[in-house]
């Protein structure tokens, strides 16, 4: 940012600097802002523009789509993301970043959740709102905070305490079984286990129990790898933990009460944007806690060194389960909102494919990093979607994307990097 | 009561007998050294005592408790403090939480704490990160606190090291060939570090070093090893005219 100070003798670059460092100088707080003042032009008055401007209906990802499907509406694909998203987002930015510092330099002094809170409510309204226009953006945003849940507690174990674990989709495939097993068995009338139990209006207050309920069914399962880890690192534990995703799914498969490989349908539409929301921030909350305590970085101390972390009083065998429990309870969580936002699962989707989404999504996002995890997922979760109209390209694209990471930023595009909400807010004047 | 003792200490890997019938007493503020050529099984009586691995036969006892069947950090916990031949300092981690991790065993709150942030863990990670700081002064290296230690000069993270060590508080120091790969200077100064430790914390300190004349200088006491087994005992002095010793290290004076 130093390097932009505009001075008197660089006037003809003097609109790009100062507007550069006009950027640099707009708290979280006034991107909110712009970004909510986006979302409510797209509200109001997207169907009109999108209408004067030629396009068949509102571009539902920021007009990627259209324009990879009919290069001829590239134009106003592109004026209409100017106009609805960019131009509201810089004007209110900018324009505000006066008031905008002086309300963030206020939360800064007060204590932090007050703050974060009100960060978070304002950024939930925004996706409320954008999400509203299509129920495929609704879709997408919920998968999306799923995928962040999953990066973020993969990263715990391949990243934080370097063990490269690929049973993931089989510690989902736990968590999505047993919370639907549950909801089915509970409140719904369904032809797998019945007629409901409870009345189903107590449903959405039990919802979360049912989520936990999955996470630790899953962080049982994470003993099956957790255990062997004592003894094996590396390679081998790869291996073993990938049986453990194949055993899940053969399992899952085989067992005719859950649905053998028909899978589990009618889950109750529970998941809906708010809880997703609220459970994603939790996840991010608790796990971002967790890595920056001095217990937390025991897991950095086994990965770094676990010999030098047992000569310094770390206990090894007790920081390797709890990690693998922990990744897995969330990835149980995780799994739980996903059944219940399909509200369809079968054994199919907890397979190789899987796995590679979600290690592709941490490898890219960086390693040892809770920024890192939400910019992997949410960047590998639009990308995929954004590319969907080059058909069988888009898996020539992401993955020589990925590779193109890989050599550049070995570890990642923003890892081993702390996440201090309190910095992040702060006001930048 | 001595406080650490090893009694009629063996061990084989496999077939092969690494330590023969050891025996070890240190009493509370000594200085010990433990020379020997390479491949005599020093670094594995290091890992013997510290629970690395478990003797094959034979007591060791910190202060009357004994320590077999102790997992390493159950060892350390109870004051038995290490550096390493390499220090193995932790690559990802910067100097303050080298120092706030050797502190594990002590901090006053648990998982759920860890989880949702609470005041308790907040106080205790005030506490653990203040003692953290005392110690990097006290080891001159506090300026380096927010640094990874891959950035430090070599002499700065043997500090480093030696400040982690202490953070565990041990009763009793082991240190694997301290001055490893160091110029004449920076053993000078090691001495100094070692000496410091010794007397402002007063710990004891047992130590496995190649170099004799660095040993010759820090011990009352020092046992010679080879092939697994103690030829000689007693103050430096003794040591360094003791014929078995030389031959040990320079080899037999007649040579047919």
């Amino acid at each position: 940012m130093e390097s932009t100070k505009s001075t008197p003798a660089l006037s003809q670059d003097g609109f790009w600097s100062r507007l550069r460092s006009g950027f640099s100088r707009v708290p979280v707080i006034g991107w909110l802002a712009g970004g909510l003042c986006a979302v409510m032009v797209e509200y109001f008055l997207g169907d009109a523009l999108s209408y004067y401007l030629g396009l068949p209906k509102i571009p539902v990802l920021f007009g990627f789509v259209t324009m990879l499907k009919k290069p001829l509406l590239i134009p106003s694909s592109a004026a209409y993301v100017i106009l609805v998203y960019i131009v509201p987002l810089a004007a209110v930015g900018l324009l505000s970043a006066g008031p905008a510092n002086r309300l963030a330099a206020f939360l800064h002094r007060r204590a932090l959740w007050l703050s974060a809170i009100i960060h978070l409510v304002l950024l939930y309204i925004i996706i409320h709102v954008w999400s509203d226009i299509s129920d495929y953006r609704l879709l997408l945003l919920k998968l999306t905070m799923i995928a962040i849940m999953l990066t973020l507690s993969i990263n715990v174990i391949n990243g934080y305490m370097g063990e490269f674990s690929c049973s993931h989709p089989g510690f989902m495939a736990l968590g999505a079984y047993s919370a639907s097993a549950l909801t089915l068995i509970l409140f719904t009338n369904d032809k797998l286990f019945g007629p409901a139990l409870l009345p189903p209006a107590l449903g959405p207050y039990f919802f979360p129990l049912a989520l936990i309920f999955g996470g630790l069914v899953a962080a049982l399962g994470a003993l099956v790898v957790a255990i062997p880890s004592f003894r094996t690192r590396g390679d081998y534990l790869a291996i073993i933990s990938l049986a453990f995703m194949f055993i899940v799914k053969s399992v899952i498969e085989n067992l005719e009460f859950v649905g053998g490989p028909r899978g589990m349908s009618s889950q109750p539409n529970w998941s809906d944007l708010p809880t997703v929301f609220a459970w994603t921030v939790m996840c991010i909350w608790v796990i971002n806690n967790f890595v920056r305590s001095t217990m937390g970085k025991a897991l950095n101390a086994v990965r770094d060194n676990e010999m030098a972390a047992d000569a310094m009083t770390v206990d090894t065998r007790k920081t390797k389960i709890v990690t693998f429990m922990f990744g897995a309870f969330w990835a149980g969580v995780a799994g739980g909102l996903f059944a219940h936002v399909l509200r369809y699962v079968n054994p199919g989707t907890f397979g190789i494919q899987k796995l590679a989404e979600i290690l592709a999504m941490v490898y890219f996002g960086g390693l040892n990093s809770v920024v890192g995890s939400v910019v992997g997922a949410v960047s590998i979760n639009l990308l995929s979607e954004m590319l969907r109209p080059l058909e069988l390209f888009k898996w020539i694209v992401i993955p020589l994307l990925l590779i193109l990471v890989m050599i550049y930023r070995p570890t990642g595009l923003i890892a081993f990097r702390e996440f201090d909400v309190r910095k992040i807010l702060r006001p930048k004047q | 009561m001595p406080l650490l003792q090893v009694r009629n200490m063996t061990h084989y890997f496999g077939g092969l007998r690494a330590v023969h019938n050891f025996n070890l007493v240190i009493e509370p503020g000594e200085i010990k050294g433990l020379i020997g050529p390479n491949g005599a099984g020093k670094t594995t009586i290091f890992n013997l005592i510290t629970g690395i691995h478990t003797p094959t036969e034979g007591q060791i006892e910190l202060e009357g408790r004994s320590l077999i069947g102790l997992r390493p950090h159950e060892v350390a916990s109870r004051g038995l403090g290490r550096t390493f031949q390499n220090m193995l300092l932790w690559r990802h981690m910067n100097v303050l939480d080298h120092v706030k991790m050797a502190q594990y065993s002590r901090l006053g709150y648990g998982l759920l704490d860890a989880f949702f942030g609470t005041p308790r863990l907040q106080r205790e990670e005030q506490r653990v990160t203040d003692e953290a700081m005392r110690l990097l002064e006290l080891f001159d290296v506090a300026k380096y606190a927010g640094q990874l230690v891959g950035n430090l000069p070599y002499g700065a993270q043997r500090r480093v090291e030696m400040a982690r060590a202490m953070a565990t508080k041990p009763k009793i120091l082991f240190l694997d060939e301290p001055t490893a790969g160091m110029t004449p200077e920076e053993l000078v100064q090691m001495i100094g570090i070692i000496r410091q430790v010794h007397r402002d914390f007063g710990v004891a300190i047992f130590l496995i070093e190649h170099r004799l004349k660095f040993v010759m200088e820090l011990c009352q006491s020092i046992q010679t090893l080879v092939f697994g087994e103690v030829i000689a005992e007693g103050p430096p002095e003794e040591i360094q005219n003791n014929p078995k010793v030389v031959e040990a290290y320079l080899g037999k004076e007649d040579i047919t």
